[in-house]
């Protein structure tokens, strides 16, 4: 009788219980979207494809045709709370404005002071064969040869590039070892943003593309007009543009 | 009493369906089902897992009717099966370097295809990781089918037979380059070959009954050959320089995908099984027979900075090894496989 009863206490509770775990918890219903939003400037301006003529660090002028990038393991960071974004690819195409922005679903409530992120997409990724979405290979950003993604592709003209058409092309690209392209990049938000019933915060990140020639490495368009492989130049324009972005609001 | 127990049943019962209702099933309901995928015996698992691409009938079916499908090429001339032909365990016979659309040539031979899931690189240069990233290669490749993914996508996505098909395997009628790749996969992955003479040998099986001439070449072969291609898959998949000499292409490999010195003239080493089908033999199809393979190790070897430290000098095998090596080699043709339906041209 005794076993009886705690069988149906048993089984009471197994009915009870919610069985899939997917069932929101009670205790992390507080949460609340944060929308980033990714601008491109050059230097002091917004940057513009096609028609503009910029200036690098150097002294070569050119103009931009393609400049995107992926953004991918997005995390905000505070004291007593962080988060992590499920499934963070992102990919940025300068000539579509709507790559450049999206929601960072389901962040917890709590003040974040920074924003963690890397640029290019993540070795495990790389080697995981058919991906969808972001990382689907029809977006131009996969090396069929030697697989893997191309982590920043900008594309340009200079009068200094002797090469046909004067273009300049620098396709970031490979995962591994020392001339790996993969940049995590921590920036702190100009001030703490607290993820509440407030309303939505925005984080604005601002990458400048003079910097992706400038800091530590100044590159001369006339030597180095194209970067279609993994090596030295992969990893010293890979070490610019884990410099160009910063955060240019942060804040509801 | 009796009471009581019905409840508690009811509601374990209760309990039990509602706990099963939240298992998610793998195969969608239109599904044809699953297809086993069998590692024979005392091989090795296989590098490509199964286990996010679910092998069903459908997925496979799709993966076949796709590779051997022309509309994959630009000018609708070419199929995977153009130049990976089964009667030749999936090598191009006849062919040391395969034409493309307009007859165009690439500068590789075409390698057979059959245990690819245990492949750890694809390409003679290993420049593929995984066998869902290889068909997008020979498919956007100017000198083979010279396509691009959006005009692929669009061509299968204008039929309604593919979709159909595209439903049956994932669920809906979405034809995207994952769901492409996925496919082919399935029907690449599960071609195995390892029903041979000499599996049979291993075995113990019906039919694996050696010659002394084919023992006599097995063990040649596992004391000169081994070293790369190893049992039971016949390669280590590693990269080697073979000492062939350089020609006029001056293909250099494996430095291709690394930028390494240390792998200038490097290849992958390939797999001898069906190795008595697949002429002609090495990455750039120069030699049309396998005693001419055989010639080329034991006096033939060009020396170079990265020659494989095993081939330094050649091998050295007297003529009657040499023949009986040749034997041995014959042992490693798989007719179960060339021959499996499940693997030909869908009519």
């Amino acid at each position: 009788m005794k076993v009886l009863r705690s069988l149906l206490v048993l089984a009471m509770a197994a009915a009870i219980l919610p069985a899939c775990t997917k069932r929101p918890n009670p205790a992390n219903t507080s949460k609340s979207t944060v929308k980033m939003e990714l601008n491109s400037v050059a230097g002091g301006s917004g940057l513009t494809l096609n028609s503009q003529w910029y200036q690098n660090e150097h002294g070569d002028s050119f103009k931009v045709t393609k400049f995107n990038y992926y953004i991918s393991n997005i995390r905000l960071n505070g004291n007593d709370v962080s988060y992590t974004e499920a499934e963070s690819y992102h990919l940025f195409q300068q000539s579509d404005a709507s790559s450049s922005s999206f929601d960072l679903k389901d962040v917890p409530y709590g003040q974040y002071s920074s924003i963690t992120f890397m640029i290019g997409v993540d070795s495990m990724r790389n080697v995981s064969g058919a991906q969808t979405g972001a990382l689907d290979p029809v977006n131009g950003m996969f090396w069929t040869w030697s697989t893997g993604y191309i982590m920043v592709k900008f594309e340009g003209v200079s009068p200094k590039s002797a090469q046909p058409g004067n273009i300049v092309e620098y396709h970031a690209g490979g995962f591994t070892g020392a001339n790996s392209t993969l940049r995590t990049v921590t920036l702190n938000l100009p001030t703490p943003i607290t993820v509440g019933a407030d309303g939505e915060n925005h984080v604005h990140l601002t990458a400048d593309i003079l910097k992706l020639f400038k800091s530590p490495n100044v590159f001369d368009f006339a030597v180095t007009n194209s970067v279609m492989l993994p090596g030295d130049n992969g990893r010293k324009f890979a070490d610019n543009y884990a410099n160009m972005f910063t955060v240019s609001f942060a804040g509801l | 009493m009796k009471k009581k127990y019905v409840t508690v049943l009811l509601i374990l019962l209760v309990a039990g369906v509602w706990q099963a209702g939240c298992r998610k099933d793998t195969i969608s309901p239109d599904s044809p089902g699953p297809i086993a995928f069998n590692v024979p015996a005392g091989w090795p698992q296989p590098a490509y897992s199964f286990a996010a691409n679910p092998l069903t009938r459908a997925g496979f079916e799709l993966g076949r009717k796709l590779f051997y499908d022309v509309r994959l090429s630009r000018d609708n001339t070419i199929s995977c099966g153009s130049c990976h032909q089964q009667s030749n365990a999936f090598a191009h016979a006849d062919h040391a370097l395969s034409h493309g659309v307009n007859d165009l040539l690439g500068t590789r031979n075409t390698p057979g295809l059959s245990n690819m899931a245990w492949h750890t690189t694809y390409f003679w240069d290993g420049g593929v990781n995984n066998l869902e990233s290889q068909p997008i290669n020979p498919i956007q490749n100017h000198v083979e089918m010279d396509m691009t993914m959006p005009e692929v996508i669009a061509r299968v996505g204008a039929d309604a037979g593919y979709r159909s098909r595209f439903r049956m395997a994932f669920g809906d009628e979405g034809v995207n380059s994952q769901r492409i790749f996925k496919a082919m996969a399935q029907f690449m992955g599960a071609m195995v070959s390892a029903d041979s003479k000499y599996d049979r040998h291993v075995n113990g099986t019906a039919g694996g009954d050696f010659t002394a001439s084919e023992l006599n070449g097995l063990s040649v072969f596992r004391q000169k050959c081994a070293g790369c291609h190893k049992e039971p898959l016949f390669s280590d998949f590693s990269f080697r320089n073979n000492g062939l000499a350089p020609t006029a292409v001056n293909d250099t490999g494996r430095i291709h995908i690394t930028g390494d010195a240390a792998d200038r003239y490097k290849f992958k080493v390939p797999s001898l099984r069906d190795v008595a089908l697949t002429a002609p033999y090495m990455h750039d199809g120069r030699f049309t027979s396998l005693s001419a393979v055989l010639e080329h190790y034991t006096g033939g070897i060009h020396t170079s900075p990265t020659l494989d430290g095993v081939l330094t000098g050649g091998l050295s095998m007297t003529e009657v090894e040499k023949h009986d090596v040749l034997n041995f080699l014959n042992t490693l043709t798989d007719t179960t496989f060339t021959k499996d339906k499940r693997f030909s041209e869908p009519r």
